[in-house]
């Protein structure tokens, strides 16, 4: 090899190195620069910031307890609404038509709902959910906005379909034959076979899965925005308008003024992001143990 | 295999030619830069700030002013943060805030707007609202359109037995700080609950982004109720309530109603609260609404064509483009208020020298 | 059999019946409610679409028509401008994490990718706004651009890992064996074997950030105007349907819909040309 030609390599390889360094430096300085832009407000409003209830930027009173509890409220409740439906549809492409040309368009269908614009979801359930969520509350006899937690929660349910049923049917499909025919041999129904076998074998997978999906909910920004209310308050009920932690900057960040003030919506993006990693480490051990086991 | 490679090669060249060529377009042209201004803020004046600068802009070729409506709290956010040319807020600037600013900040008034109450209601029949009944609303102790309180100043109107569903401003606004602050002069229970505010912290309610997003929330939802600048409502053929003034008559919002608060006296720094006036047929949630810049318009490298072209558009403003209220319904400013105005501008300074002369 | 096991077995055949059917109702709910939204969707905004919301600009507001252009064109820049950062690099990666495979440092780069891919896009546009647009004073085209390359990265990355890792290594170590150098036998034989699959990932990349909104709102921030200056602020389509959608003006909604049409078409297409390039060009051996 000509001399340039070995300069050149080692160029390509430094390159390719240099590359993979500065993804992690990228990471790091997320964290790095949400910890320290939400410095002012670490120090100004200290750990009762986590249970304050009340966010008043006039007084510079801040507490994120609403948006905590209206995230994990929203986030739960959308997970809870999709989850009967990934199961079945991932227990349908992974088990009962795991090939053949029909499934494989389903599947490419029910992949089509991850090709839709956050903010997209967020203008049609405008004018779709949120009539139909209000319609139901005056039936109910509670509050009847339309918009608040519910709409919003329905919407990122189906926000998450997509995900949910590629992780499951993924770990569904990994099931070892030879259980499934051991039990098969014995007797059982397919039924059986799902309730017995492949479900508690698939369990931490599974679990996995819908916690991935906990993760996309969670920092949901666009959609939620629009459909749930941005309320300040605690909510009282899953009808009321609320406020996530995503929503809230979305709304609040260009304008804040005062150090504290911005400092404490970085903290609560520090939050979401220290909360969103834990949550993907945790989803991404238990799907690697799977594959390795598999 | 050998096509691919360079299929691949070529286009890495047309993408780093491209990617040069876009910079190019981005340091050439200095000319073209002066003249496009960022202006970012009030929702409230957003409909007659996108018409003039719409309007200045076909006057003078080449100028081009992007008004970014993201809320007065973010105009006033936006300009400390020195990311845009000029703010503009319906709020005025306290001492608190000046002292905030990294430099000296002027502001003055543009034009006056009047903050109606809007709602949804069957039939979109005509209310009649008093200080009281308003704060009430809002407070979340009157929970239902045909509550007697309602009924009783609104006699022979037909209120459904429906919620009512409260809708404000999510983000931080200078519509709410004129809604607020009326609030606070009319209704102790509000001054001491809730108080004055560009984000107050509402006890019940939707939040809706920009003046837009409230109309949007009172549009969609039925028997929805909130407040948005009037032009929102009449682009939109909305139904608004009639208010009883400080002089006790029921006053329906409109631009001569709104003109009538403001013609007192203006203070030199042009800050003042018009709300709740005194005068007989005024309506009584008005306000002007003020554009905000640094009084020293030589930082982080801005040229001195920049600097006059900006002055220059704002001085059109108070002038030429008044023209343009009438039809939006915003109320121009009064002779006294223009000259304050005048006098604000002309202290504007490029390296300490006046800009315009 | 007795009787009792044979009424066992019915019951239990009845009970596998009855969930099949449950399966496949929940199944077709899910498929019924994707098409119903693109139908919703595609019925609203087709009606909308027509030339001068390709040719106008936004009017002042209250007037009546107008239409896009300045959104369509600063979408396109924002998003090729992310895409020229963030796959170069995203490959770069990719390679690096398909050759070092199993190490340790590898290891660590992958749990990187995997967490940024799940750090919400709004966290992004902040540190953005921290990072680029507050040291220049400027919101800017070049800022979006910057924040959605973040976002891009990781499918990038990822479908580059995996399609080289299919690749056996004969193939890579033959070239080697001839002579050629870790670059040449990067360019000439592992990337063009994995041309299909690399493809995928920038456009499923691109497809993954061309209707963010949360990365542009303090980053690209707007313009009504047409702007080609990477150093402005620009529009964006996503941004469009944010604004116009949730306000009350019922010309705005028209062009919010045409606008999701757009955004939504164009994302089903670069998705349909993913598939047909994942079937076409799959690595096989």
């Amino acid at each position: 090899m000509s001399n340039s030609k070995i300069i050149k390599n080692k160029i390509f390889l430094k390159s390719i190195n240099g590359s993979a360094i500065f993804v992690m430096i990228l990471l790091a300085g997320f964290f790095i620069t949400l910890l320290v832009s939400s410095f002012p407000a670490i120090k100004a409003n200290g750990l009762s910031f986590l249970w304050g209830k009340t966010w008043d930027p006039v007084n510079d009173n801040y507490g994120m307890l609403p948006f905590l509890i209206g995230t994990l409220i929203t986030s739960f409740l959308a997970l809870l609404i999709s989850a009967p439906f990934s199961i079945a549809a991932a227990l349908f492409l992974g088990e009962y038509f795991p090939k053949g040309i029909i499934p494989n368009i389903f599947r490419n269908v029910i992949e089509l709902l991850a090709a839709i614009p956050s903010v997209v979801y967020g203008f049609w359930g405008l004018f779709t959910v949120a009539p139909l969520v209000r319609a139901l509350e005056i039936k109910l006899h509670v509050p009847a906005a339309g918009l608040g937690i519910f709409s919003a929660s329905i919407v990122l349910s189906i926000m998450l379909i997509p995900y949910s049923v590629s992780l499951i049917r993924q770990v569904i499909s990994m099931t070892p034959i030879q259980l499934k025919e051991a039990a098969y041999a014995l007797g059982c129904t397919r039924t059986e076979v799902i309730m017995k076998v492949i479900l508690p074998a698939n369990i931490s997978g599974i679990s996995a899965g819908f916690l991935l999906s906990l993760g996309r909910a969670l920092g949901e920004t666009m959609a939620v925005t629009v459909l749930i209310g941005n309320s300040p308050k605690l909510p009282t009920s899953i009808f009321s308008p609320s406020n996530t932690m995503a929503s809230l900057i979305a709304n609040e960040f260009n304008e804040a003024v005062g150090s504290v003030y911005s400092a404490s919506l970085v903290e609560i993006g520090l939050l979401l992001f220290v909360v969103t990693t834990i949550i993907n480490l945790l989803g991404r051990v238990v799907i690697r143990r799977y594959t390795v086991k598999a | 295999m050998k096509n691919t490679t360079l299929k691949l090669k070529h286009l890495a060249v047309v993408a780093v030619v491209g990617l040069g060529l876009v910079a190019c377009n981005s340091t050439g042209g200095d000319n073209a830069a002066d003249k496009q201004l960022l202006g970012a803020g009030s929702t409230f004046g957003y409909p007659i700030y996108s018409k003039m600068f719409s309007d200045y802009s076909a006057a003078n070729a080449g100028t081009q002013t992007n008004y970014q409506s993201i809320g007065s709290g973010g105009g006033i956010k936006q300009l400390m943060s020195k990311t845009v040319d000029f703010g503009a807020s319906d709020a005025f600037l306290s001492d608190d805030d000046m002292t905030k600013a990294p430099a000296p900040v002027v502001q003055f008034p543009t034009c006056l707007g009047a903050v109606v109450v809007s709602y949804n209601l069957p039939g979109s029949p005509e209310l009649k609202l008093t200080p009281d009944l308003l704060a009430g609303i809002f407070l979340g102790t009157i929970t239902k359109w045909n509550d007697d309180k309602i009924k009783a100043e609104n006699a022979g109107v037909d209120l459904p037995a429906t919620d009512i569903t409260v809708a404000h401003r999510s983000d931080g606004s200078g519509t709410s700080y004129i809604f607020t602050d009326y609030l606070s002069k009319v209704n102790a229970d509000w001054k001491s609950k809730v108080g004055v505010g560009k984000s107050p912290n509402w006890p019940v309610g939707l939040g809706g982004k920009g003046n837009e997003g409230v109309a949007g929330v009172i549009k969609q939802t039925p028997g929805a109720i909130g407040y948005v600048e009037l032009t929102y409502a009449l682009q939109n053929q909305m139904s608004f309530a009639s208010l009883k003034n400080a002089a006790g008559n029921f006053v329906k919002p409109s631009l001569e109603s709104t003109s009538l608060c403001a013609n007192g006296d203006i203070p030199a720094d042009t800050r003042i609260s018009i709300a709740n006036s005194t005068v007989d047929q005024a309506y009584p949630i008005s306000s002007f609404t003020w554009i905000l810049l640094y009084k020293e318009q030589k930082y982080d490298n801005r040229s001195k064509e920049k600097a006059t072209n900006l002055v220059k558009e704002l001085w059109w403003m108070i002038h030429d483009g008044q023209k343009d209220c009438n039809a939006l319904n915003y109320a121009p400013l009064p002779t006294k208020a223009v000259a304050a105005a005048e006098a604000v501008l002309k202290s504007v300074t490029y390296d300490n020298q006046p800009i315009l002369q | 059999m007795t009787t009792i096991e044979i009424a066992g077995i019915k019951r239990r055949k009845f009970k596998d019946t009855m969930f099949k059917y449950i399966v496949y109702g929940l199944t077709f709910t899910c498929l019924a409610v994707v098409l119903i939204i693109l139908f919703y969707i595609f019925q609203k905004g087709i009606p909308c679409l027509n030339w001068s919301l390709f040719s106008q600009m936004p009017k002042p507001v209250g007037e009546s028509g107008g239409g896009v252009l300045n959104a369509m064109v600063g979408s396109l820049m924002v998003v090729s401008i992310a895409a020229l950062i963030a796959i170069p690099l995203g490959i770069a990666v990719g390679i690096f994490l398909a050759e070092k495979r199993g190490k340790p440092a590898a290891d660590r780069v992958s749990i990187a990718v995997d967490v940024l891919q799940g750090v919400p896009s709004i966290v992004v546009g902040m540190v953005v706004y921290v990072w680029v647009v507050k040291p220049l004073g400027i919101f800017s085209a070049l800022s979006g651009s910057i924040a959605l390359a973040i976002m891009m990265l990781p499918p990038v990355i990822k479908n580059t890992e995996e399609t080289l890792v299919l690749i056996p290594n004969t193939l890579k170590e033959a070239a080697l064996a001839l002579g050629a150098s870790d670059l040449k036998s990067t360019m000439k034989i592992l990337l063009p074997t994995g041309i299909g699959g690399i493809f995928s990932g920038c456009m499923l990349g691109i497809a993954r950030v061309a209707g963010e909104v949360a990365p542009l709102l303090f980053t690209a921030f707007g313009n009504p105007y047409l702007s080609f200056n990477i150093l402005k602020p620009v529009n964006s389509l996503p941004m469009v349907i944010f604004n116009y959608g949730s306000s009350p003006y019922e010309d705005w909604h028209r062009i919010a819909w045409g606008g999701s049409v757009i955004l939504v078409g164009f994302v089903i297409i670069l998705n349909v040309i993913v598939k047909f390039f994942e079937s076409r060009w799959k690595v096989q051996f």
